[in-house]
């Protein structure tokens, strides 16, 4: 009972000191963060600061220059790469576009995870993957489809219900709402919020619609690009609830939340001239 | 005061010319050290995919599908140019083999000539062309939309996953071809000799049956498995390490073609060599013949 209550209350995943650098191009520096299990996370910010570094890193598709990632009490870092990928499977990644594999149909892609990490032959999964298809509202019409023929907001479903076949413990969602109208837009969240809800999983989004992330998220922190920071600055600007951002004093962020441009058009002549 | 100092252009102009040669020196240097590392990165890469080859097979439908592109689907082209370079090789040489009275020797120039280096050079070039550039776009493309970010997300390794299945296509698919490619061009050039040239036909043949051995034949079939090797892993190779954008992944498809033809023509000299060697060893007394 006791060990039971002290891993629930351990944080899922903990990033400590995590910096990211690309050759000379430093994404991210010095990130502490904890996300306890059950929580969804939304981390906002500008496009460039870091925000798909961050989450890439997370799964252990990016390796971090320094400081590290630990999942459930494991440092990824110290992992082999069985032990690493036997880590991922645990996760869910929704990426940008989708990602789907454009010579599978949209049964393949989804049944994909199931053949990969639970050995099942493609005419097992048939049936789990209709019913992962209707979860995210598509109609089993879809399933012979190629992806190239869907919509923007069908990929993004599809990339939902490939995420919920890992059977994921962590749905990690790149910008799931970029590129969609209002109503899919609208459509994503409910289904971010259902997924929460049925399957009891963790989620981080990483987004700069404040829809989204407002209608979604228990936490909010955004992230600032390193180029407009001081060297003692932290990059996380602001970790807070929903609440809580809408009534930050701090310029960058009510400006970022508002979609305020301010001083930025001027700054970006002022870079450009330089 | 001394003339150099009394006029600094003098001084300068040595300066600027050693500087220059540095710059130039320094610039090679920098080329010549990414050469190496991408070299030492593609072995790398090779490495990985024979561990992975090792460890575990694809699954039966990703290699069918796999070798039915590769290899049947390039099977057309590869017949139609062996056809024409065995006509080309009749055209050229029945003059110069003319003027010394050695014609029938035809069918033997011909034959030998594709078994040996035509045949296997002409596949793999085709392969290069039509499948090694295709590989790399396609991998090239997956990189950038994601799609290798994905598989790995998804508990899948790759190279396992993508690399193996080209890798053993075009090993296990080019001997076919290359054999396809020394059957078309020596019907091609017998076709031309005989019925255009007017060459006596039992003749021809005898003299090709004569001077062209089995080893001339393993000779170039051998070469090709190395050659459609080199094909798969430098095409994945190019298409992994694709540069962002529809140039990148364009970048990506020219070089693994550029890239693949000059390193078959570095194991075609070396492989020559080797199998020459290795045919003085067994068989002394034929190469002194």
């Amino acid at each position: 009972m006791v060990a039971a209550d002290s891993k629930s209350n351990q944080p899922l995943i903990e990033l400590s000191e995590l910096s990211v650098q690309f050759g000379p191009q430093s994404v991210l520096r010095a990130i502490d963060l904890t996300v306890p299990r059950g929580q969804t996370l939304s981390v906002i910010g500008e496009s460039g600061c870091g925000k798909t570094v961050l989450l890439k890193t997370i799964i252990g598709l990016v390796r971090p220059t320094e400081g590290y990632v630990e999942f459930d009490g494991k440092r990824l870092d110290e992992l082999n790469d069985k032990a690493l990928t036997a880590q991922r499977t645990r996760f869910g990644y929704v990426f940008q576009n989708a990602a789907l594999f454009d010579s599978m149909t949209v049964a393949e892609n989804v049944a994909f995870p199931l053949e990969q990490n639970r050995n099942m032959r493609f005419s097992q999964a048939r049936d789990v993957v209709v019913n992962y298809l209707a979860e995210v509202g598509l109609p089993d019409s879809v399933m012979n489809q190629k992806p190239a023929q869907l919509s923007g907001g069908m990929r993004k479903r599809v990339g939902l219900a490939r995420a919920l076949a890992m059977d994921p413990e962590v749905i990690l969602y790149d910008e799931p709402t970029t590129g969609l109208d209002p109503i899919m837009s609208d459509v994503i969240n409910e289904l971010i919020i259902r997924t929460r809800e049925k399957h009891r999983v963790t989620s981080i989004l990483v987004t700069h619609d404040m829809k989204n992330a407002f209608k979604t998220s228990d936490r909010i922190v955004m992230l600032y690009p390193l180029a407009r920071l001081g060297r003692d600055e932290s990059q996380i600007i602001f970790d807070g609830t929903p609440a809580e951002i809408e009534k930050s004093k701090d310029k960058r962020v009510s400006q970022f939340v508002r979609g305020e441009a301010g001083e930025r058009l001027m700054e970006m002549r002022e870079q450009a001239n330089r | 005061m001394s003339s150099a100092s009394a006029n600094p252009n003098t001084d300068n102009a040595p300066r600027g010319a050693i500087m220059a040669l540095a710059d130039s020196v320094s610039d090679v240097g920098a080329v010549a050290i990414r050469w190496v590392e991408t070299l030492g990165d593609i072995s790398l890469f090779g490495l990985s995919t024979l561990s992975w080859l090792l460890t575990r097979l694809p699954r039966r439908g990703t290699l069918l599908n796999s070798l039915y592109n590769i290899g049947v689907l390039s099977l057309p082209v590869v017949a139609l140019t062996g056809t024409f370079i065995g006509m080309v090789l009749a055209v050229q040489s029945y003059t110069q083999f003319k003027a010394f009275g050695f014609e029938t020797r035809l069918g033997a120039l011909i034959n030998m000539s594709m078994c040996r280096e035509l045949g296997p050079v002409l596949a793999a070039t085709m392969l290069a062309g039509r499948v090694g550039s295709a590989i790399a776009a396609e991998l090239g493309t997956m990189r950038i939309t994601e799609q290798i970010d994905a598989l790995e997300s998804m508990g899948a390794n790759p190279v396992q996953y993508l690399v193996v299945p080209r890798f053993l296509g075009c090993l296990l698919m080019i001997p076919s071809l290359t054999l396809m490619a020394v059957f078309m061009g020596v019907v091609g050039g017998g076709f031309y000799a005989i019925h255009v040239l007017g060459i006596d036909s039992y003749h021809y043949w005898s003299n090709s049956r004569e001077f062209v051995t089995n080893w001339d034949l393993f000779y170039g079939i051998f070469k090709s498995v190395f050659f459609g090797a080199t094909i798969a892993i430098v095409s994945c190779y190019r298409g992994f390490h694709c540069a962002p954008g529809a140039e990148g992944v364009g970048r990506a498809a020219t070089a693994a073609f550029v890239m693949s033809f000059v390193v078959i023509l570095i194991l075609d000299f070396l492989l020559s060599i080797s199998l020459d060697n290795v045919h003085e060893f067994l068989w002394p007394d034929m190469m002194k013949g």
